[in-house]
């Protein structure tokens, strides 16, 4: 564990970048430090592997103060990733990642078989490996950043603001593998960005930090979004933020129908049986169970199922998989105020309108006010 | 007769290729002052240029001397050395190397400051020293540039080295003091197409070099 204790960072200029700081980062765990600039965020990361010193206060690594060994041991055994990648241009990939190993005095075969293994891991192709940085995109850059942080197994990673240079498709993709690199390796992460909702997708606990270095509120990112600390951390939170909760509820318990589904060669009389099912619309299904489109009950029972005049389901969300924001969004989004709920083939599973999904986050709400914690569900 | 003329007879001449006054003698002469001028001026400028470059501090410091360096004209640089020191290798070498310390050391500086500063920045935090941050990291980085200062530097030499024949030295500029001096104009345009000769394999020598020592990955297309 990284124990951060009553830490100060104060400039020659009198400038107070970090002010009496406490905060406890829990192991194998990704904790986001967050805030406005000029908050200390980076500047806390920093000191915990020394590129900047505190000037007053400790910072314990697993209970021993990190003053403690030489400044390179430290920082050799702390994977660090930072904007913009700092790929070196005269290395290839492969050796940019072999760095690490190669200070540890790793021999030179080891640490690119090292090196190649990183690559396959953090979703790069194997044939980059003879390439140089000005070569890659640089959301493939970042990949690389990453790599070479994990290159010696460090169990600590710090990573300031390394998403924040790539556009907004590449960013997502690059968070969801970190996601997924942290599942499988359950690295401890201390993870700076001035993004909100990079904070809640990845953190298992965020650390909101306002101007002068001060702690906001530290706290999982749910606990964040029902209940902000005080009026500046739900302002920073921005506006949706009670939408944004719903990514925190699963859709498992929503109430589907599968009564307003009827398939395309349906007949006359089980078109007639949909349409008291309940709904104003009825969905359409192809033979093999996926949803086409919705259409009028009275239309759909004058004759055989024209399926160019129906209208588009919209994107549908998957029962249990998803999460309530997901499942509203596509009713939101549906014209006809209906969500469809598919399987993971994507076959129709059932129905769901507006005021039932309501019910379902009135009701969830009520079953976290009593039951605390809840997972966080596919962000 | 023209220049094409005086180059073929000057070049045609067998007597012009032997003994202590032949092209291949001069020619090493030449060579040698120009390595040695160079030689020194790297060990001055080179470390002065990484380390203030690596630091960061000194560089208003070094534009000034490097100024007034190239403001001091050689040739009378090396007259009034002579005066003070007499004959010797150093009233020819100090002007060189004073003509080759500004742009060996204001490029390497330069160099050095304008490199991206986040891979300089992922090497310490990934704990590098100070020695390897500035060997492994920013000297090849900045490489390419370093070696068009030395070049320069390199070029700048090879034209100036002609003066040490005033002060009784050999090299190539002998055949062009002499040349004006006899008003044999073979000499002179034979002397300046060997200078111009030199000054172009100079260029080869470095791109040679660039070829060899940089990096693909800092060496960028074009």
């Amino acid at each position: 564990m990284i124990r951060i204790d009553s830490v100060t960072k104060r400039y020659p200029d009198g400038t107070v970048a970090v002010d009496r700081l406490s905060l406890e980062i829990p192991d194998r765990s990704i904790t986001v430090l967050v805030g406005p600039s000029g908050c200390g965020k980076t500047t806390t990361l920093r000191m915990i592997n020394r590129m900047v010193e505190p000037s007053e206060g400790t910072i314990l690594l697993d209970g021993v103060d990190i003053q403690q060994q030489p400044v390179n041991t430290l920082r050799r055994s702390m994977g660090y990733v930072i904007q913009n990648a700092g790929l070196f241009q005269h290395r290839t990939i492969l050796d940019n990642i072999a760095t690490v190993p190669r200070l540890l005095g790793w021999g030179k075969e080891k640490s690119r078989a090292r090196a190649r293994e990183l690559m396959e891991r953090v979703g790069l192709d194997g044939s980059l490996a003879k390439r140089y940085p000005y070569q890659l995109s640089g959301g493939q850059q970042q990949r690389v950043g990453v790599a070479r942080a994990l290159a010696a197994d460090p169990p600590v990673l710090l990573m300031d603001e390394p998403f924040s240079a790539v556009d907004p498709v590449v960013r997502k993709g690059l968070q969801d593998e970190l996601l997924r690199i942290q599942e499988e390796l359950g690295k401890t992460i201390v993870f700076v960005t001035h993004d909100i909702d990079e904070a809640v997708k990845l953190g298992t606990m965020v650390a909101v930090m306002r101007t002068g270095g001060h702690l906001a509120q530290f706290a999982p990112p749910a606990e964040l979004l029902t209940d902000p600390a005080d009026a500046f951390v739900e302002d920073f939170l921005g506006a949706d933020r009670g939408i944004r909760r719903l990514s925190f509820f699963s859709s498992a318990g929503l109430d589907l129908l599968i009564g307003p589904i009827v398939a395309v060669d349906a007949s006359a009389e089980q078109i007639a049986a949909a349409g008291r099912a309940g709904a104003p619309y009825l969905l359409v299904v192809d033979t093999d169970g996926r949803p086409v489109g919705w259409g009028d009950p009275a239309e759909l029972a004058a004759g055989a199922i024209d399926t160019d005049g129906l209208l588009s389901h919209g994107r549908p969300f998957t029962a249990g998989g998803d999460s309530l924001r997901a499942a509203l969004d596509c009713a939101v989004l549906s014209p006809t105020g209906w969500a469809v709920a598919v399987d993971g083939e994507g076959r129709a599973t059932g129905v769901v309108s507006q005021t039932s999904i309501g019910e379902a986050i009135r009701g969830a709400h009520a079953g976290r006010a009593t039951a605390g914690t809840a997972q966080k569900v596919a962000p | 007769m023209n220049i094409l003329n005086y180059a073929d007879a000057f070049f045609g001449d067998s007597a012009h290729w032997q003994d202590y006054d032949g092209i291949p003698v001069r020619l090493g002469e030449h060579v040698q002052y120009t390595l040695m001028a160079l030689g020194i001026a790297a060990a001055i400028g080179l470390p002065v240029g990484l380390l203030t470059g690596h630091t960061g501090r000194g560089g208003n410091v070094l534009a000034l001397i490097a100024t007034s360096g190239r403001a001091l004209p050689s040739f009378g640089l090396m007259v009034l050395m002579f005066i003070l020191l007499g004959l010797g290798m150093a009233p020819v070498m100090i002007p060189l190397v004073v003509l080759a310390v500004p742009p060996i050391l204001v490029t390497t500086n330069e160099a050095m400051r304008s490199l991206d500063p986040a891979p300089v920045d992922a090497a310490r935090g990934m704990g590098m020293g100070e020695a390897q941050v500035l060997f492994r990291v920013e000297l090849p980085t900045a490489l390419p540039l370093i070696l068009s200062g030395l070049r320069s530097a390199a070029i700048q030499i090879v034209s100036t080295a002609t003066i040490a024949a005033y002060v009784s030295f050999g090299g190539l500029g002998r055949y062009i003091v002499d040349g004006l001096y006899q008003r044999d104009y073979e000499k002179v345009v034979g002397g300046a197409t060997l200078v111009a000769g030199l000054a172009v394999a100079t260029l080869l020598v470095f791109w040679a070099v660039a070829r060899l020592a940089v990096s693909r990955g800092v060496r960028r297309p074009g």
